[in-house]
């Protein structure tokens, strides 16, 4: 018995409730626009149809990324919206993170094309994708899953932190 | 082809772009109850240094599971846009596993993911623009390099 507490203490050193909560908050929010619209709101898909606006590629003028421009730019706004009243009145807001900008951006450049080229990131494969029970969605999030633990873990090999 | 087809009478309806913020605005709060904003929990789940993760998306996915099979089974349509309830399904091709890849690695560099990222700007950490404008950037260099080549192929074969 005490093992197994032990156990799950280290697989789960912050307990499970947030976690919890929070993934079906997520998908509430996205079950909350699929009911009304029956559209499968995915994160990624913004940064294309926003550089619709800019730029004159015939990939982004595409009408699938014209028409849904303006949602998607709604969408991301109450994303920013949401995470910030949650934080403003936890008294969590303007905690900012130990990575380093490098990463971080050289991180989102690959996010961006991955995400774009692989159709979907972890909203759209990994939320959406997987709960249709897509099985394209279910092969794209075990590879980037793998592939992240094994990025990941060489990072912290390498002594990197965080 | 979620969405094409069906675009153009979305943003008629009045409560259309009102609903789509609100249901933005919960999935932000879940990104930010989950710490999934804070690219360091992302990091040490995939370091397996705390597993809570497979709980925000596993608890997503069961949501929305529910909510999509159950809806598509019903053979109706959404009230704000007409469009019947389906599933998300895409059809499989080699850049869907390539992609999966090159955003693995992106994801496991940095812990941050496209959802994630916006939410992080939400809770004030703005040092995460410097992953965004990296997206953007990727995003558009993708649609770039795919478009040239296109243009390339459509060359080769009208030579």
């Amino acid at each position: 018995m005490n093992e197994a507490l032990l156990l799950v203490e280290t697989l789960f050193p912050r307990g499970i409730t947030q976690y919890l909560v929070g993934g079906i908050l997520i998908g509430l929010g996205t079950v909350i626009i699929y009911v009304g619209t029956g559209i499968h709101a995915g994160a990624s898909t913004f940064l294309e149809s926003t550089l619709s606006y800019g730029s004159k590629l015939r990939r982004f003028q595409q009408p699938k990324f014209v028409a849904s421009r303006d949602w998607r730019v709604v969408f991301t706004l109450g994303i920013v919206a949401g995470a910030a009243g949650y934080s403003l009145a936890t008294g969590e807001f303007g905690w900012t993170t130990e990575v380093q900008p490098s990463r971080l951006f050289f991180g989102g450049i690959l996010i961006g094309i991955g995400t774009r080229l692989g159709k979907g990131c972890t909203s759209g494969h990994g939320v959406c994708g997987v709960g249709s029970g897509s099985k394209t969605s279910i092969l794209n999030v075990a590879t980037f899953m793998l592939v992240a633990i094994g990025v990941a873990q060489l990072v912290m090999a390498m002594g990197v932190t965080p | 082809m979620s969405g094409a087809g069906v675009v153009a009478d979305h943003e008629s309806h009045p409560l259309f772009l009102p609903l789509v913020f609100l249901g933005g605005a919960v999935f932000g709060v879940g990104l930010a109850v989950s710490q999934m904003a804070r690219p360091e929990i992302v990091l040490e789940f995939l370091q397996f240094r705390d597993l809570g993760l497979v709980f925000v998306m596993g608890g997503a996915s069961v949501v929305v599971g529910i909510a999509f099979w159950t809806l598509t089974g019903s053979g109706r349509s959404a009230p704000l846009t007409g469009k019947r309830f389906g599933r998300r399904l895409k059809s499989m091709d080699r850049d869907v596993m390539i992609g999966g890849g090159i955003f693995g690695v992106g994801w496991g560099l940095s812990g941050i993911c496209p959802g994630a990222a916006y939410a992080s700007l939400g809770i004030g950490n703005v040092v995460i623009l410097y992953g965004v404008a990296g997206m953007f950037v990727g995003a558009y260099l993708q649609g770039y390099l795919r478009e040239s080549r296109a243009d390339a192929g459509a060359a080769a074969t009208a030579d």
